[in-house]
């Protein structure tokens, strides 16, 4: 085979290699001793450059519709059966656009944590990219069950990444972090199979053709398995009353899995708003538009806890685990409006409050290395008591360059990640909010008071940030010089820039990336382009090897 | 059978409910065990009730489809029973390691 063939050949199985490589990568690096630290490292970065690549080149096919095609859908037959029967991947827009920004954090988060994370415990970079392939089948997708499959490999790997790094905060965050998880694996099982009982099928598409044909009395007990499947993916969305186990995770989980974690509410907001607009959009029939009101009033209600959290936040990690309960929450009330508009405002805000508060992990880490232990509960307990005596305690030796700009750059990096989260200008946060806010006052005519409602907690939620944010801001840069000097090494600097850097990347090429977007939205608005790809070797009743260009051999 | 078989389901469940909301971590493990009981076997049931059905077609027929078990819900419950086992052993290498480092069963660590 000629090297061209060969090149032809892999791009035929693009889709597939998202979950093929670091599943790969992973289980051959078991094989090898813990201390070849050289050789797994060396190992996971040619695999994280790999997912990179690739998702860069599924995410340029997106954009491209091939001859004939209405959207560019790409549908990948995992066993080589036509759709309803066998498993598929699917790529578009949306998946595209999620598996780039997997890779991406992932890769960001890995380089940061070759400073010293990764030290930190056993079996490191193959939970790390266990937690990747997870993340980026859940995204590929498009059959409920496999979906289950994708969300246990990506849960497993993180409960072994919030263990990582050991000590009893990890260990008590993690005792309530995998019940909480397991008990709502149960309720995706219970929801999958009610709704496989009544249709008969778990692949999405066919899912979404059989939904309108589902007679009344059968109706009833479909929706219930769609509200307990809800269930599932709200409990990993972090949807109020169901993310009292979050703030803790996310703080006590060490700064590199912290950032990955950043997604993975992200992953439950991806699946709520495939599903949503695939199953219950406008073609659903009766069910139309069945739980928007939940998510919608629901995602109220998590920006209005997460903005209280996130001005009674003590401490960084806890303030950025609630900032994450605002994003979370600000994105499933957009998803419930089911507006296109807003929901394609939503993507860009997804894509930048992920990379935001990722950043705003890492930074919290290095910041944190400089200074005295219960410092933040110590300066927010000084502006109610009072002076306390300094202690400064002498700073521990850390192995490191110690750049003489240090504090400076931590500093402009703390303020991108305030605007950033609090979506002030100039960055991208401004713009995604912007996009929201610009969504919710469009068009004439009256305003509903939920329309409101969800612009006041917008605002006011970034005001609230922007508050929390100064007063840690300043508690931890205007002091004295001896008690805040952290030695960084340059591998964590560039991590940290490389997503503050994307964020302003989104900033300048705002204009592309909301056309993007928009065309994203206008897509999952209508279904018919997905379903029709997904399920076009069936209706042909052609045998499928060689049907079409995606066929898998 | 349907009747036996929702009893058992909602006994499980009961049960593994109660369990899963007690302080001791053991109960919760036990409580999480009882409920992807309760749900393996409602996956199952999901795929109808048929007994002496051929599990996909008999020997030498092409058959009518409508006469036999469905085999979907049962490859379901293999990957559900594969993945729940795994968790619950892997959860309970997490209640060892609490118990360890803060010298108590209890869910929130806390000592008696």
């Amino acid at each position: 085979m000629s090297m061209a063939a060969l090149f032809d050949h892999l791009r035929d199985h693009l889709p597939v290699l998202p979950i093929l490589l670091p599943l790969v990568a992973g289980a051959l690096m078991l094989v090898f001793d813990e201390r070849r630290r050289m050789l797994k490292i060396v190992l996971s970065l040619i695999t994280l450059a790999a997912l990179l690549w690739v998702a860069g080149a599924l995410l340029a096919s997106a954009l491209a519709p091939e001859p004939g095609q209405r959207e560019a859908i790409h549908v990948y037959r995992l066993g080589n059966w036509p759709a309803p029967f066998g498993i598929v991947l699917v790529v578009d827009r949306l998946s595209a656009l999620m598996l780039a920004l997997a890779a991406v954090l992932g890769t960001a988060s890995f380089i940061f944590s070759l400073a010293r994370w990764h030290k930190a415990g056993p079996r490191y970079y193959t939970l790390f990219l266990f937690l990747l392939m997870g993340l980026n089948g859940a995204f590929l997708t498009g059959d409920l069950f496999n979906l289950f499959v994708f969300f246990e490999v990506m849960l497993a790997a993180s409960y072994g990444l919030v263990l990582h790094g050991s000590g009893t905060a990890r260990i008590k965050a993690g005792l309530h972090y995998i019940p909480i998880n397991l008990v709502a694996s149960s309720f995706f099982l219970v929801g999958v199979s009610l709704i496989y009982g009544v249709t008969g099928t778990l692949n999405m598409a066919d899912l979404a053709e059989r939904i309108p044909q589902v007679s009344a009395a059968d109706r009833t007990l479909l929706e219930a398995g769609a509200g307990i499947l809800g269930i599932a993916f709200l409990v990993k969305a972090a949807m109020w009353p169901l993310n009292f186990w979050l703030p803790t995770t996310y703080a006590a989980a060490s700064a590199p899995v912290a950032a990955m974690f950043a997604i993975m509410t992200k992953v439950g907001v991806y699946v709520l708003l495939r599903l949503s607009l695939l199953l219950f959009g406008g073609m659903a029939g009766a069910s139309a538009g069945f739980g928007t009101d939940v998510l919608f009033y629901g995602g109220l209600a998590t920006v209005a806890v997460g903005l209280t959290g996130v001005l009674a936040s003590q401490s960084m990690p806890r303030l950025a685990g609630y900032s994450v309960l605002v994003s979370s929450g600000t994105l499933l009330a957009a998803v419930g409006t089911q507006n296109p508009s807003l929901i394609s405002g939503a993507l860009f805000y997804l894509v930048s409050s992920t990379l935001s508060v990722a950043a705003f992990f890492l930074l919290i880490e290095v910041i944190e290395r400089g200074r005295i232990a219960g410092a933040d509960v110590l300066a927010v307990s000084m502006e109610f008591f009072g002076d306390m005596e300094e202690e400064a305690d002498p700073v521990k030796e850390e192995v490191g360059v110690a750049l003489p700009l240090t504090i400076a750059v931590l500093g402009c990096g703390f303020i991108a990640c305030t605007a950033l989260l609090a979506g002030l200008p100039p960055l991208s946060g401004f713009i995604g909010k912007f996009a929201l806010l610009s969504a919710l006052m469009d068009g004439a005519g009256v305003r509903s008071a939920a329309t409101w409602v969800f612009v006041g907690l917008l605002s006011l939620s970034g005001f609230a940030t922007l508050i929390a944010m100064t007063r840690t801001g300043i508690n931890t840069f205007w002091v004295p010089m001896e008690a805040m000097l952290p030695k960084v090494r340059r591998v964590e600097f560039a991590a940290i820039t490389v997503l503050l850097g994307l964020c302003a990347g989104l900033t300048v090429f705002a204009g592309p990336a909301m056309a993007y977007m928009d065309a994203t939205a206008r897509m999952l608005n209508r279904p018919s382009a997905y379903i029709e790809e997904v399920l076009a070797v069936a209706r042909a009743g052609l045998p499928a090897p060689g049907a079409n260009r995606e066929g898998g051999h | 059978m349907e009747f036996l078989l929702a009893i058992g389901i909602g006994v499980f469940a009961g049960s593994g409910v109660w369990l899963l909301l007690r302080p001791r971590t053991y109960q919760v493990i036990i409580g999480l065990s009882l409920v992807s009981y309760a749900v393996n076997l409602f996956i199952f049931g999901m795929g109808r009730l048929r007994s002496g059905a051929a599990p996909i077609l008999e020997k030498g027929e092409v058959g009518d489809p409508a006469r036999f078990a469905d085999p979907m819900p049962q490859a379901l419950v293999l990957t559900a029973i594969v993945i729940g086992f795994a968790m619950t052993a892997l959860f309970l290498v997490v209640i060892l390691a609490a118990r360890g480092r803060t010298g108590s069963d209890h869910v929130d660590g806390l000592g008696e």
